[in-house]
């Protein structure tokens, strides 16, 4: 099983005939994800990886039964997309762009909310099922594998350590979540673990955070309910105040988003807390067994 | 990206909020001017730090002579590491009272945010929670008038104040959501002759929301260097120490200098070169280590998008150009890796595959951390 995206999950990709739309498609139809049909205004008719064009979601929805879409265009135009995309009738949603303006994020987290869309992004890598042999994301397909074990991320390229560490450790994945590196983004870390309580195939959870916001300490008060082993690393340690580390929403503003803080909320709440990337491994070993 | 003080308070008058009668001066000539002009006037440095007072950034003229006296003392001086290049001049307040107000994002509820408190004068982190209001505001309805009203209530305010506090909320909601604002901030809002003034005032503009705001001034407040890589189109944050840290993605660029720190070593800087950056931008961002002059470069990759054999050929075109005169330490991983690190040997460069002894080897080279 998986949380949020199955094998049944079927993928629309707006901005699919732009560079990037075009590599992840194919990327994703590697994967195995149930790619059913692209959008990009003015090119309907046209395919690409055999996959079918539409001018709007609305007529991709109608021809294809879609019920989920990827966004690629470019972040100016975001906003546009993804109310489109909830509007035509969409579940599912990721936002991978970057720079989105967060007055737009706001926006369209709200609608989402109103309409019983799940976010995923922006500023995200995406979302993977191993098991369901389905991604709509950019991560790279070959260092997960199928397996009990729940991720949720702010970051891609450093989820790909952890996940690749899981994966050679022997620790496949049920579903990994990429929460995106802005200020607002759709999920909290606590509105993954709500679903990731309720798949049965999750027996565990590893949480990748870093410093800015308070959605770590958030998620420390949920996980006596979440009821599984979590293991939590967490990056910046060395990170000055007063500076964004790279995402727009790593910054230790005003005393508020220290790691110091978010580590010692989630070592109280029982969470196994490691400093080091590489050290999840053997947490997870240490807590899989006593659970 | 943040404001200074003139433009914000710019931006409180154009919607319609009352500020004292101030200008921008850039001369001691001008500041005699301004003060001949609106009376007795405090002297603002116009630089990005906080507790500008304190340092000495924020001082008093009585008269046009001492204007020129105290504007030739302050600017080209150094204010916590920032060069005062202009003052803010602006009619001394007789203030009877100092509140505070705000609009910013709550990044959990993913709504804008009003707070408001009447402790005003200090930094809102050192005011009990007890004495602040908070309002999360519906993004769909906006602030009216009587959200204003109701803060007020919540804050003890009535008549003259409470009405023109009710008004000032509209207005600032108007800017926060207007100009792409992270942050805008009255502290103090003071009370002068019985009504509202804002004295001093804060405005963050998100960076991401720039491309329509084509008339906002950009302002790097980074050092040089930071100003350098950032025009690369790089995220890059400098630190204190010596060893110069390249990774992709913001994520594991931050889990690469706590890794140098773990092992007893100093991180020069943050460099992300991107989640999937190719050659060219690699190279640069390389250079710009190696002109740092650091005692090791520690190069960090996992390569999901970005690849490997990319990494290695930019580490190879810097070397067999420009040079890279310092040990180099290269941690490579994922797509093409086999291509990358085979590049890698030919050039006499050995790679490892996994991150802990590769910092390790790092700060060793850089004859740090635990003997």
């Amino acid at each position: 099983m998986a949380i949020l995206l199955t094998k049944d999950s079927k993928i629309l990709v707006q901005g699919m005939t732009g560079n990037q739309g075009r590599f992840h498609s194919k990327q994703m139809l590697a994967y195995g994800s149930q790619v059913v049909g692209g959008v990009s205004p003015g090119k309907s008719g046209t395919q690409v990886e055999g996959v079918p064009v539409f001018d709007t979601v609305g007529d991709a929805v109608e021809k294809t039964g879609a019920n989920a879409s990827i966004v690629f265009v470019p972040a100016p135009f975001a906003k546009d997309a993804a109310f489109e995309a909830m509007e035509g009738g969409i579940k599912l949603l990721v936002m991978i762009p970057e720079h989105i303006p967060v007055q737009d994020s706001i926006d369209v987290a709200e609608r989402a909310q109103e309409l019983g869309v799940t976010l995923i992004g922006p500023n995200t890598f995406g979302i993977i099922s191993p098991g369901e042999k389905t991604k709509m994301g950019i991560m790279p397909n070959h260092i997960y594998q199928p397996g009990p074990v729940g991720v949720v991320a702010r970051s891609g390229t450093l989820s790909y350590e952890i996940a690749f560490s899981l994966t050679n450790g022997g620790f496949g994945q049920t579903t990994v979540v990429g929460m995106g590196g802005d200020p607002v983004v759709g999920q909290t870390f606590i509105s993954v673990l709500h679903h990731f309580k309720d798949d049965p195939q999750t027996k565990a959870v590893v949480m990748v955070g870093e410093i800015g916001g308070s959605s770590e300490e958030e998620a420390a008060e949920y996980l006596k309910e979440l009821g599984k082993p979590v293991v939590a690393y967490l990056a910046g340690r060395a990170a000055p105040p007063g500076k964004r580390m790279g995402h727009a929403g790593a910054i230790i503003e005003r005393g508020r988003g220290t790691l110091e803080s978010k580590e010692k909320a989630l070592t109280a709440a029982g969470a196994s807390v490691v400093t080091m990337p590489w050290q999840v491994v053997d947490a997870l070993r240490e807590v899989m067994a006593k659970a | 990206m943040k404001q200074y003080e003139y433009l914000a308070k710019g931006a409180l008058r154009d919607h319609g909020i009352p500020i004292p009668p101030g200008r921008l001066v850039n001369n001691p000539e001008e500041a005699a001017q301004a003060v001949a002009d609106i009376g007795p006037a405090a002297l603002k440095a116009q630089v990005l730090v906080g507790g500008r007072g304190k340092a000495g950034g924020i001082r008093f003229a009585a008269s046009p002579q001492e204007a020129r006296g105290v504007a030739q003392a302050m600017l080209g001086m150094d204010l916590k590491g920032y060069t005062v290049e202009r003052l803010y001049a602006e009619a001394k307040l007789d203030i009877e009272r100092e509140f505070y107000v705000s609009v910013t994002t709550d990044r959990n509820k993913k709504v804008p945010l009003v707070m408001a408190s009447l402790s005003g004068g200090v930094e809102i982190e050192d005011v009990d929670d007890s004495k602040i209001v908070r309002q999360l505001v519906n993004p769909r309805v906006g602030v009216l008038p009587f959200f204003g009203r109701q803060l007020a209530q919540k804050l003890g305010l009535d008549g003259v104040l409470a009405r023109e506090f009710a008004d000032l909320v509209v207005k600032l909601y108007q800017i926060y959501r207007e100009r792409d604002a992270e942050l805008v901030e009255i502290n103090p809002l003071t009370v002068v002759n019985g009504h509202l003034v804002a004295a001093d005032a804060r405005l963050n503009i998100d960076d991401s929301a720039l491309f329509r705001h084509q008339n906002v001034e950009l302002i790097d407040e980074g050092s040089e260097l930071e100003k350098k890589v950032h025009k690369i189109g790089l995220a890059y944050v400098e630190l204190e120490g010596d060893i110069a840290i390249m990774a992709n993605g913001a994520g594991m660029a931050m889990a690469t200098v706590d890794a140098i720190q773990y092992f007893g070593g100093k991180p020069a800087n943050f460099l992300d070169a991107g989640g999937g950056a190719s050659v060219e931008p690699t190279a640069q961002a390389l250079d710009v280590l190696v002109s740092m002059k650091p005692k090791v470069i520690f190069i960090n990759i996992f390569g999901g998008i970005t690849r490997c054999d990319d990494v290695a050929k930019a580490i190879l075109q810097v070397k067999n150009g420009s040079g890279i005169p310092v040990p180099l330490v290269v941690r490579l991983v994922g797509t093409n890796e086999k291509e990358g690190v085979r590049l890698l040997e030919e050039a006499g460069i050995s790679a490892y595959s996994d991150m802990a002894p590769a910092a390790e080897r790092a700060v060793a080279l850089a004859g740090e951390g635990r003997s």
